[in-house]
């Protein structure tokens, strides 16, 4: 042994770089790094755009101080409205809408999922509906309801307002993505689940509402959230039918006072109606992870 | 344990009778016409290969695959003639499964309690009074508020057990229960078997373990190719088989040191 030590120096320290452990003085090293990194990739885009040729008349189009406040606070007397105001229609349109969603959908993915014969063209008209409406663009199913409606000159169908049609066509179009996340989460429940409820003389309504039900919507929470995300963007839609919704309102301004810094603001509203729900989702997404591998391990 | 039996006429009344009981799945049969009779307090257990039909009778008997053909009889009651409840006649029939199937998003309590409250319309409390004795009694009554993935295989079949039995049913039928445990926790199960057969309880029991079913049972049916091929005491059954192909399954049986 004596004689075939290791050598004085590491002959491994070629890079000249820290401690690889995390612990001490790593995660601050790490730490410092990302902040630098991330200062200059920032500085680099905000120099990229201070330095564009158009940029002074992009951000006096765009990023107007002033014309923000403006269309944030709205003033009708000059023709035009709140955007922060026009955002509560969104805001109502979406919870509204989800809760129609939600239950609509529940029924669309259940028709879907049955055995019995006697469902069967209650199947087939829930499979033509999925497919339709995944298939048709959601603006075109506003504008087919929102001017369609009215048309038909019914009572009570026709005399509604047009977020009340805009709302409508959402749940319609919503409804369908949400089935397929709902029959996902069904199929995800394995069978001999059904059967020990049964087994038990639980009917199938019980089995259902007690035993499936809520282990299929336990999985299906993130790809549910995510959809919602979506409609709630989507609401920016039933702005074609007049509704004075955050967008519709942003575009009154722009046409109006032909500055475009009212859409910015109703970008950034909408971003912080949208940042909160991804972050909740991607919350529950890694819980759902640990918990299943702290399930795996027992 | 015994008490309240339909139409039950003191022991040796029987409690399930089977004729000619066909099942296929599409075109594939895998029972052939069995026969069977099985009385009060009597515990039956069959044997035979994985594949031998075991699992599909005893799910045709609780109702759980539709049959192809045949009769079935719960103290003289048709319980496959049209207009029969299926519901009813399941809460009459405890089944315990190889794989536990426990809720995974319920406590063990819940687990036990939610067919009680919701099937049979006992009130809550009383259900859970129930549950609680009934774990207690199988030394399981620490473990009331724990959900089933904190718990061992040993455990959660015991809780499937009790799970079954807080329905208060006639007739228990054992799927393999003991098939998908770690060998040291297959004990345990099968002394809560025991103590059920002790209390009277009418089992029909699915099961790979010979030696088990040799202390257990009144009688042994060796099923092959969904059949049952010979019905006899475990004394005769097992050291005097009667028919070749029994006599072949229990030498290989033997053979690979299983008995």
């Amino acid at each position: 042994m004596a004689g075939s030590g290791p050598p004085a120096t590491n002959t491994f320290l070629a890079t000249g770089r820290g401690p690889r452990l995390l612990s001490g003085g790593g995660g601050r090293r790490a730490a410092a790094v990302s902040t630098a990194s991330t200062v200059v990739v920032l500085a680099a885009l905000v120099a990229g755009f201070l330095l564009a040729p158009g940029s002074a008349e992009v951000r006096h189009t765009f990023f107007s101080p002033h014309d923000m406040w403006a269309s944030f606070v709205g003033n009708p007397s000059k023709g035009y409205y709140s955007v922060g105001e026009a955002l509560w229609l969104n805001i109502r349109m979406f919870l509204v809408a989800e809760v129609f969603i939600l239950i609509f959908a529940l029924m669309l993915a259940l028709i879907r999922q049955s055995a019995s014969p006697v469902l069967f063209p209650f199947r087939v008209l829930a499979l033509i509906y999925v497919d339709f409406f995944r298939g048709v663009p959601v603006l075109l199913v506003v504008l087919a309801i929102g001017f369609g409606m009215p048309a038909l000159r019914l009572p009570f169908v026709s005399a509604q307002s047009t977020a009340v049609y805009g709302t409508v066509a959402l749940i319609i179009t919503y409804s369908a993505y949400v089935s397929e996340v709902y029959r996902a989460g069904l199929n995800s429940v394995h069978r001999s689940q059904a059967a020990a409820a049964r087994s038990l003389g639980l009917s199938q309504f019980a089995t259902l509402r007690f035993v499936i039900l809520p282990q299929a919507v336990r999985n299906i929470i993130p790809p549910l959230l995510n959809d919602f995300i979506s409609l709630q963007k989507d609401t920016a839609l039933v702005g074609v039918l007049g509704a004075i919704e955050a967008n519709e309102a942003a575009q009154i301004y722009s046409s109006t006072v032909f500055n475009y810094s009212s859409y910015t603001v109703a970008a950034l509203l909408f971003l912080l109606l949208t940042i909160p729900l991804a972050r909740f989702t991607d919350g529950l997404i890694e819980r759902d992870r640990r918990r299943r591998l702290a399930g795996a391990a027992t | 344990m015994s008490t309240g039996q339909p139409g039950e006429a003191g022991a040796g009344a029987i409690a399930i009778g089977v004729e000619g009981l066909r099942k296929s799945f599409g075109d594939v049969p895998v029972l052939n016409g069995i026969d069977l009779t099985v009385a009060s307090h009597e515990v039956v257990c069959l044997i035979g290969a994985s594949g031998s039909g075991k699992s599909t009778l005893l799910r045709c008997l609780n109702l759980l695959e539709p049959i192809s053909e045949g009769k079935i009889s719960m103290w003289g009651q048709d319980i496959t003639a049209p207009g029969v409840d299926e519901n009813l006649v399941r809460r009459s029939i405890g089944i315990v499964f190889q794989s536990y199937n426990l809720f995974p998003h319920m406590t063990v309590l819940r687990n036990i309690t939610l067919a009680p409250v919701r099937a049979a319309g006992v009130p809550k409390a009383q259900a859970e009074e129930e549950a609680r004795a009934l774990l207690d009694r199988f030394g399981l009554a620490s473990r009331e508020n724990e959900y089933p993935d904190r718990l061992s295989g040993g455990q959660q079949q015991r809780v499937a057990i009790v799970r079954a039995l807080a329905m208060k049913p006639q007739v228990m039928m054992l799927d393999e229960v003991t098939s998908a445990l770690d060998p040291e926790l297959v004990a345990e199960v099968l002394d809560v078997i025991r103590e059920l057969a002790a209390g009277g309880m009418t089992m029909l029991i699915a099961t790979h373990e010979m030696g088990f079913a040799r202390d257990i049972a009144n009688r042994v049916c060796f099923l092959e190719e969904g059949l049952i091929i010979e019905d006899a005491p475990p004394a005769e059954l097992f050291t005097a088989p009667r028919d070749e192909r029994t006599q072949r399954f229990l030498r290989r049986i033997i053979a690979a040191g299983r008995m």
